[in-house]
C-alpha cells in the first residue's frame, strides 16, 4: 500500500438507521415476489413490509422498513426502482409524514384483572376489541415506538398471541406519492 | 354416494378443467389442416410476433408442451429454426448472436429440463446485458403448481436472473408480451427476457393484434430509461477535464451497446485522454490507435493500472468498477476524482463512491460533453504521454510475449492469438471462452472494431465459446467467426460440433489444449501453494473427434506451423479446427491476486524465472494472508 494516499471510502460503509421506503406498483400477480426476491438477492434487510391495494385497482402500495446507511438504502431504491412492475419509490424517511401500525395482542386475563386492563389499552388509546372469560384481545394503532410500549405494559398480563401490520406511512400536506406516478 | 373414479374434488369445475388439460397433453395436438384455412392459434401469434420484431433466427430445441409451435413453423416460412444439441448452447448462441449484431437473439425450449437447461445462458446474458429473448413452453395452465410431467417453476428460477419475465397463460397475451419483451431486452441497459408460454396459450385460437411501438412503451409507465444525461452534471465533468492533468478514460460495454465509438474517439481526441478499456469494452477503440492505451483489470496490462493508479481523473464510461477492474477499492486510484457515466442508475455507487455521477446513455453523454469540453493541444499533455509511453514499452517488453515460443520450441498460447488475429487480417469476430484463453484473446487480440469481441464476462462461463461463435457467425456472415477455448471449456459444449457441420456453420475453432484447467492450475500454483488438484483434464484425440463429425481438422503444435493451419482453416468453406498443443504450464501475467490493489500485480519473466513486482506495494504476497503460498517460487 502506497502509505500517502488515504484509503478509498466503500459505499455503504456509513451509520445504518431505520428507512421507511413507500413504493408504487403495479398490482399483478407475482409482483410481490419481485420485490421479496431482489431485496434477499441483493442482501436488503426488510424489518417490515406492508401491502395493499392503492386507490386505483391496477395498483398497489408497499411500505418497506430497511436498515442501511444512506448509500445502501439508496441503492435499494434504485434497484427496486429497476423492476417493471415499480412505478415509483420514495424514501420518505426524512419527509414529514405519519406513520401507523396495527397491533393485536392477545393478552391472559381473569376476572380480577380485566377492569386493569381495559384502563390501560384505554390509557393508550387501545381499545380491547375482544373479551372473553380468560383472554383478551387488545387492538392498538399508532407510531411503532407507542405500539413497543403498549406491548411491553401488557407483558405482565401475559402475552398469548401478537400480530403487527408493520408501518404503512403517508406524507402530510397535500401532496400525493400516488399522483406522482406517470401513467 | 356415486362412483367418481379417484378425481380430488372430483365433480368441480377445476377438477374437470384438470382433467381437460390431463388429456390435452396426451392428445394429438395437431391442428387441422384439411381443407380450407385453419384457425389462427397462440404459436402462430408468437411466430408473427418474432418476424414483426425483425428476428428470422430460432435457436431451439423441441418438447412436449413447445410441440404446438414446431407443428406451425412450417407455415412461417421468414423464420429459421436451428436446432443445436443442449438448450444452453441455444442461449449461448442467442447471446453470441446478440453481441456480434446488436440486434435481439432468440432462444426456444421446452418445459421442464429444456428451460432449466438455457438458464445458464440467461444468466450468462444478465451479467453481460445483452438482449436476449428466451421462450419457454410449460405445462396447460390448469396444471401448472401441480407438479405435472416436466412442470419446473421456471419464471421462479428465472425471475432473479432477467431483466423481466413473463407466465403467458392465454393465446391473446402472447402478442403484445413479445412485443415487450423485445422492447425492455433491447432498450435502457439492455438484458434478457424471458417467456414462460403455457402449452394451452399455444395451442388456443386468437385474433389478438400486434401492438405499435408507442402502444408498447405507453403500457410500461414504470420503464422509461433515460438517456440523457444531467445538464449541471455534464459541465461540472467538461471543467473537471479542462482541470485535469492525468484524465484516463475507462470505457466499457455501454459504449458499443449505445454505439459511441465515434463520440468516444472524438473525446480522447479532442481533450487528448488515453483510453483504458473493460474486458466487455474491447473494441470501443481501434487498438492501434495513438490514443488507445489498453486493457485494465486483473489480467490486464501494467502500464494501464499504472495510468489508473497515478490518474487524477477517471472518467467511466458504460462499465460498472467492478472488482476485476477496481481491486481492492480502498487502493484504487488513490488519487483520482472519479466519473461515473451510465444508463443503469443503480450501478452508480454501488461498487465505488462516484465524484460524478451521471446517468445517461453514454452516446448521449458524450455528444453534450464534447462540445463543453475544451481543446487540448497535445504539446500540453507531452510529459505525461511521454511517461505513460515509458511505461507502456517497460510492460509491453517485460512479457515474453510475442516471442512466437514462450519456452524454446514450445508453443505459447499468446502467439497462437496473435497470429490468428493476424491471419483474420484484425477483421474476425474472436469469441473467446473462459479462463486462461480467455486472457490471452482480451490481451492479444489485437481488436480494431467494435463488436468483434465476444466474452463471457460476468458470469464468466464455461463453454460460451463455441455456441456463442456459432451465434456470431449467423448474426454476421460476413465476418469470420472464430471460437477460441480452453480444452476444458471446449469439453463442456463441444456437442455442437454436430450443429455447425449439420447446419453448415462456419465457425473456425482454435482449440487452446494446455491439458489443463490451466486458470485453476494458475491459481493452484501462485494463491495455493502448488497444491494441485483436479486440474489434469485428460481429453480425446481431438482429429479422431473432429473425424469422427466429418469436420476438417489441423494438430499443431510448434510455433512455425501456425500460420500454415490459420491460412488453411480460413480456406476451408465451412467450419473447422485447429487443435493447438500449446504450453501446458504457462500462466498469465500479469495477475492481480484476489483481494489484492491494481499496484499489486504480480508479473513474471518466464516460468522459473524471477518474480518482478512494480509499484511500491512491497512484497508481493501479503505474509499475514492464510492463503499465502509458502515460497514465491516452486
Ligand atoms: C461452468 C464453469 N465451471 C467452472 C468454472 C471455473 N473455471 C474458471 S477457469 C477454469 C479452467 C478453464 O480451463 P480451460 O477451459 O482448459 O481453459 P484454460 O484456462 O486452460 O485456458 C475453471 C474450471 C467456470 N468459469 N465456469
Ligand atoms: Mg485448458
Amino acid at each position: 500500500m502506497s502509505g500517502a494516499a488515504p484509503a478509498r471510502a466503500l459505499p455503504g460503509s456509513g451509520d445504518a438507521r431505520r428507512h421507511l421506503i413507500v413504493a408504487i406498483v403495479n398490482n399483478r400477480p407475482g409482483v410481490l415476489n419481485r420485490v421479496a426476491s431482489l431485496m434477499r438477492a441483493r442482501n436488503f434487510n426488510i424489518e417490515s413490509l406492508a401491502v395493499s391495494v392503492t386507490e386505483r385497482s391496477d395498483t398497489s402500495r408497499m411500505t418497506l422498513t430497511i436498515l442501511g446507511d444512506e448509500v445502501h438504502v439508496e441503492q435499494a431504491t434504485k434497484q427496486l426502482y429497476k423492476l417493471i412492475d415499480v412505478l415509483k419509490v420514495e424514501d420518505v424517511t426524512d419527509s414529514a409524514i405519519v406513520e401507523h401500525e396495527l397491533a393485536l395482542i392477545k393478552v391472559r386475563v381473569t376476572s380480577k384483572s380485566r377492569p386493569e386492563l381495559v384502563s390501560l389499552a384505554e390509557m393508550h388509546h387501545g381499545r380491547v376489541v375482544d373479551l372473553g372469560d380468560d383472554a383478551a384481545i387488545v387492538e392498538i394503532v399508532g407510531e411503532p415506538g407507542d405500539v413497543d410500549r403498549v406491548v411491553e405494559l401488557l407483558r405482565e398480563f401475559g402475552i398469548k398471541e401478537l400480530v403487527r401490520t408493520g408501518s404503512v406511512v403517508m406524507a402530510r400536506g397535500s401532496g400525493s406519492i400516488e399522483e406522482q406516478v406517470k401513467r | 354416494m356415486t362412483q367418481t373414479g379417484h378425481v380430488p374434488g372430483a365433480g368441480t369445475s377445476a377438477a374437470l378443467a384438470t382433467e381437460r388439460a390431463r388429456k390435452e397433453m396426451l392428445r394429438d395436438a395437431r391442428i387441422e389442416r384439411r381443407g380450407g384455412p385453419r384457425p389462427r392459434i397462440g404459436a402462430d401469434a408468437l411466430c408473427e410476433a418474432l418476424l414483426l420484431q425483425g428476428s428470422n433466427i430460432i435457436w431451439g430445441y423441441p418438447g412436449g408442451v413447445i410441440l404446438p409451435l414446431y407443428d406451425v413453423l412450417v407455415d412461417h416460412p421468414g423464420l429459421r429454426h436451428i436446432l443445436v444439441r443442449h438448450e444452453q448452447a441455444a442461449a449461448h448462441a442467442a447471446d453470441g448472436f446478440a453481441r456480434a449484431s446488436g440486434k435481439v437473439g432468440v432462444c426456444l425450449g421446452t418445459s421442464g429440463p429444456g428451460a432449466t437447461n438455457l438458464v445458464t445462458g440467461i444468466g450468462t446474458s444478465m451479467l453481460d446485458s445483452v438482449p436476449v429473448v428466451a421462450i419457454t413452453g410449460n405445462v396447460p395452465g390448469v396444471l401448472l403448481g401441480k407438479d405435472a410431467f416436466q412442470e419446473i417453476d421456471i419464471t421462479g428460477i428465472t425471475l432473479p436472473m432477467t431483466k423481466h419475465n413473463y407466465l403467458i397463460r392465454s393465446a391473446d397475451e402472447i402478442p403484445h408480451a413479445i412485443a415487450e419483451a423485445f422492447h425492455i431486452a433491447r432498450s435502457g441497459r439492455p438484458g434478457p427476457v424471458h417467456v414462460d408460454i403455457t402449452k394451452d396459450a399455444l395451442m388456443g385460437e386468437t385474433t389478438a393484434p400486434h401492438p405499435t411501438q408507442a402502444e408498447v412503451e405507453a403500457g410500461l409507465p414504470g420503464y422509461r430509461p433515460k438517456l440523457d444525461g444531467h445538464a449541471r452534471q455534464i459541465k461540472v465533468l467538461a471543467d473537471a477535464i479542462a482541470a485535469s492533468k492525468r484524465p484516463v478514460i475507462l470505457a466499457g460495454h455501454g459504449i458499443l451497446i449505445s454505439q459511441a465509438e465515434r463520440e468516444l474517439l472524438e473525446l480522447a481526441r479532442k481533450a487528448q485522454i488515453p483510453v483504458a478499456w473493460t474486458l466487455l469494452g474491447i473494441g470501443v477503440i481501434d487498438e492501434s490507435d495513438p490514443l488507445a492505451y489498453g486493457y485494465m483489470g486483473m489480467h490486464g496490462w501494467k502500464h494501464v493500472n499504472r495510468a489508473i493508479q497515478s490518474a487524477d481523473l477517471l472518467i467511466g464510461i458504460g462499465m460498472r468498477y467492478d472488482d476485476r477492474v477496481t481491486g481492492n477499492v480502498r487502493t484504487f486510484a488513490p488519487s483520482a476524482t472519479i466519473v461515473h457515466v451510465d444508463i443503469d442508475p443503480a450501478e452508480i455507487g454501488k461498487n465505488v463512491v462516484a465524484d460524478i455521477p451521471i446517468v445517461g446513455d453514454a452516446k448521449h453523454v458524450l455528444a453534450a460533453l464534447i462540445p463543453l469540453t475544451p481543446s487540448v493541444a497535445p504539446a500540453a499533455r507531452a510529459d505525461y504521454f511521454a511517461e505513460l509511453a515509458t511505461w507502456r514499452t517497460a510492460s509491453e517488453s517485460s512479457a515474453w510475449h510475442g516471442s512466437g515460443g514462450w519456452r524454446d520450441g514450445v508453443l505459447s498460447a499468446d502467439f497462437v492469438v496473435e497470429r490468428i488475429a493476424e491471419g483474420s487480417q484484425h477483421d474476425a469476430n474472436l469469441t473467446a471462452d473462459v479462463g486462461q484463453n480467455q486472457m490471452w484473446v482480451a490481451r492479444y487480440g489485437g481488436f480494431k472494431r467494435a463488436n468483434s469481441h465476444l466474452s463471457s464476462g460476468g458470469l464468466g462461463t464455461m463453454g460460451f465459446a463455441l455456441p456463442a461463435a456459432m451465434g456470431a457467425a449467423v448474426a454476421v456472415p460476413e465476418k469470420t467467426s472464430w471460437a477460441i477455448a480452453g480444452d476444458g471449456g471446449f469439453q463442456m459444449t463441444l456437442q455442437e460440433l454436430a450443429t455447425i457441420v449439420q447446419e453448415r456453420i462456419p465457425v473456425k475453432i482454435a482449440l487452446m489444449d494446455n491439458k489443463k484447467l490451466g486458470m485453476i492450475r494458475q491459481w493452484q500454483e501462485i494463491v495455493y501453494g502448488g497444491n494441485y488438484h483436479s486440474e489434469q483434464l485428460a481429453g480425446p484425440d481431438y482429429l479422431k473427434l473432429c473425424d469422427a463429425y466429418s469436420l476438417p481438422a489441423w494438430k499443431v503444435s510448434k510455433p512455425e506451423e501456425v500460420d500454415a493451419a490459420v491460412a488453411a482453416a480460413l480456406a476451408v468453406d465451412g467450419p473447422a479446427l485447429i487443435w493447438f498443443e500449446i504450453a501446458e504450464r504457462q500462466n498469465v501475467y500479469p495477475m492481480m491476486p484476489a483481494g489484492k490493489g491494481l499496484s499489486d500485480l504480480i508479473d513474471k519473466w518466464g516460468d522459473d524465472g524471477e518474480d518482478v513486482t512494480e509499484g511500491s506495494s512491497g512484497p508481493r504476497v501479503d505474509p499475514t494472508d492464510p492463503n499465502a503460498p509458502s515460497g514465491a517460487t516452486k
